[in-house]
């Protein structure tokens, strides 16, 4: 189970009304626990939803969504704030600072101009700067570091 | 069937290759799409091998990506920025943890460096090694060592045309007008020039030579004797890289329409038993010589009784059902096992050829002017019942892309004879509805009704000159 999936299934997670989720996938499960603010645990933990991620075999007949586009689309139908997505470019995996031990390139809320980079995506273990490609302050942050992306895929907000 | 079910191929000693082999290939990276990547996800399940479904971004709704365990955008429409954008496929490999990558048809099938850069990359590309889809991907090269091999070609130049006009007249007329100039990075159809006489020939080199820079980076230039009326007949061949190969049969693919092939069949008729074990055993040992590995397959062109070495393919290819039906062996599953180190379970006296198959493709295009036609499929009803399978990623609701190529699935029937299947086909194509754009099912309908057809063993030129008997007849009705 990789990274990506269990990013969505957080995602999932946190934009519902659930306190657990289980996933199942052959031989390999995931149990999410929400911890509220506070950190103080419900006593009474709402009810589990078992979901299984079975690639969906039967030939349907009308398009077929698959779940992973599932938890894309939950993912992406969450609302993104206004302003100017700044998507991959390319196929690799997102970092928001130069090194482990440096600070992430921006900050929510940071000053950029067009050409600032915002972060980097690594791919056959070349770096490739993501540059804005246009003014204003940082909206949001869309990926975490270390997450694996897909062309076209929003990365930041610029308002 | 899924390998893992199967005994452990255990000796006296306990040891099995089985679970070793099929952990090899835990996840595969289809790079391609369309009908392929669908076929190619289905031998993946049946191996129990997750997948990876790589995609425009006009391609989201493919049936296949649907179905896929897991999906990567990897660029825009354009294929330039996608399907053949290595970086971008590569790296959805990396992303993804996958092990292997299956590159179908076209595309980079037979791109050499991307085999060699998937290689390097740490991934297994299902296919040949990079070497041997150079050789044979310069038609040149592949002449020479299938010569070298003992397999019969083409009488032709035996190499690269120089700028020396005697020269180049000397060859022709050694060779024997007509003759046909072609482009050695060329290939299925493209960068050729036929020449009827000698005054002709010095001007139709020169032509061939600038085209050939322009669409191949490679103006190098082969001449062949021009066979006027030959049938196109391939054989298809399995190899597993570890000295063992074998042949399954042929394919007649010579309905074709400006060198695409429309309808196939398998086997081819008239080719005698003993014609059919004499050039696949000369193929077989040529796949042995030069250390093929995968799918593959021979053509020839067939004349007068004998067969003339033109190219080889180093993939799987459209019309593989065809060969499937009739054998038994899916090919696309045989690709997998070989990817991932198994020995060819096959042996040849297992294949037998039981039957007879036609596959018919179905294009998104105008059945008269030929035009691509793309849009939304409205409404889409498979035919099908014994002995019909159709080989498709269209539903109801799909939105075709203008982006790519017009084929959107085949129609392929088989059948205990020729007739047997024929008749099939056409039930079949009767059956098939597919509303909201044009297609060329109508041009199919024509194709199997037709006497000429019918009778089987038509040359490669017959489908265009039954196109234009059926014009000029339809401009004369007015």
């Amino acid at each position: 189970m990789d990274l990506r999936k269990i990013k969505k299934l957080i995602d999932i997670l946190e934009e519902s009304n659930l306190a657990e989720l289980e996933i199942k996938e052959g031989e390999e499960s995931v149990r999410l626990s929400r911890i509220p603010k506070g950190g103080v645990q419900m006593a009474a933990p709402a009810p589990v939803t078992h979901v299984h991620m079975e690639p969906p075999r039967a030939a349907a007949a009308t398009a077929p969504v698959p779940a992973d586009h599932a938890l894309a689309a939950a993912a992406a139908g969450r609302e993104l704030p206004p302003g100017h997505i700044v998507r991959s470019p390319m196929v690799g995996t997102f970092y928001a600072s130069a090194n482990p031990e440096s600070p992430p390139f921006v900050k929510v809320g940071q000053a950029v101009k067009s050409g600032d980079t915002l972060g980097i995506i690594e791919a056959m273990k070349m770096f490739n700067q993501i540059e804005s490609d246009s003014s204003g302050t940082v909206v949001a942050i869309l990926a975490t570091n270390g997450q694996p992306v897909e062309f076209d895929e929003p990365l930041f907000v610029i308002g | 069937m899924d390998s893992r079910l199967r005994g452990n191929d255990a000796d006296i000693f306990g040891t099995s290759q089985t679970d070793a082999a099929i952990a090899m290939l835990d996840k595969v990276v289809i790079a391609n799409r369309g009908e392929i990547a669908l076929r190619v996800l289905r031998a993946c399940h049946t191996l129990g091998i997750k997948t990876v479904a790589v995609h425009s971004t006009v391609d989201r709704n493919l049936k296949h990506v649907g179905m896929a365990d897991e999906s990567v955008c990897i660029g825009p429409a354009p294929a330039a920025e996608s399907y053949l954008n290595v970086p971008a496929i590569i790296s959805a490999a990396e992303v993804t943890d996958a092990q292997a990558i299956h590159p179908g048809y076209g595309f980079l099938s037979e791109n050499a460096d991307f085999a060699e850069r998937v290689e390097e990359s740490g991934f297994i590309f299902i296919g040949p090694t990079a070497s041997v889809i150079r050789l044979m991907g310069d038609k040149v090269e592949a002449i020479k060592a299938m010569k070298a091999a003992g397999v019969p070609c083409v009488p032709g130049s035996g190499g690269p045309l120089g700028d020396d006009a005697v020269d180049n007249a000397r060859i022709a007329r050694e060779i024997g007008y007509p003759v046909i100039i072609k482009a050695a990075g060329g290939g299925g159809g493209r960068g050729m020039r036929v020449v009827h006489t000698e005054a002709h020939l010095n001007n139709a080199v020169a032509m061939t030579k600038s085209e050939a820079k322009a669409a191949f980076n490679n103006d190098q230039v082969y001449m062949e004797k021009f066979l006027e009326n030959p049938r196109h007949v391939e054989i298809q061949v399995l190899a597993d890289g570890q000295g063992n190969a074998i042949h399954l049969g042929e394919r007649d693919c010579s309905m074709q329409r400006r060198h695409q092939k429309v309808v196939e069949e398998a086997p081819a008729p008239g080719i005698s038993e003993k014609q059919r074990e004499e050039i696949g055993k000369v193929c077989v040992e040529a796949c042995l010589r030069i250390g093929y590995r995968g799918a593959g397959t021979f053509e020839f062109l067939y004349e007068n009784g004998r067969f003339y070495f033109i190219e080889m393919n180093t993939r799987i290819q459209v019309e593989h059902p065809v060969t499937e039906l009739i054998t038994g062996v899916d090919l696309v599953r045989e690709q997998l096992l070989i990817a991932a180190g198994e020995k060819l379970s096959l042996r040849q006296s297992d294949i037998k050829l039981t039957g007879h198959a036609i596959e018919c493709r179905i294009n998104a295009e105008d059945p008269d002017t030929f035009m691509p036609s793309p849009g939304t499929v409205k409404r889409f009803l498979a035919a099908g019942g014994p002995g019909v399978r159709m080989d498709t990623h269209i539903y109801d609701g799909y939105r075709i892309p203008p982006n790519y190529d017009s084929m959107i699935g085949k129609l392929i029937v088989h059948g205990r004879d020729r007739d047997t299947a024929i008749a099939r086909m056409r039930i079949a194509l009767s059956e098939l509805v597919i509303d909201g754009v044009k297609t060329n099912v109508p041009l199919q309908q024509r194709i199997v009704a037709d006497g000429g057809f019918q009778s089987g063993g038509q040359n490669i030129h017959y489908l265009e000159k039954r196109i234009a008997e059926q014009r000029e007849k339809n401009i004369a009705l007015g």
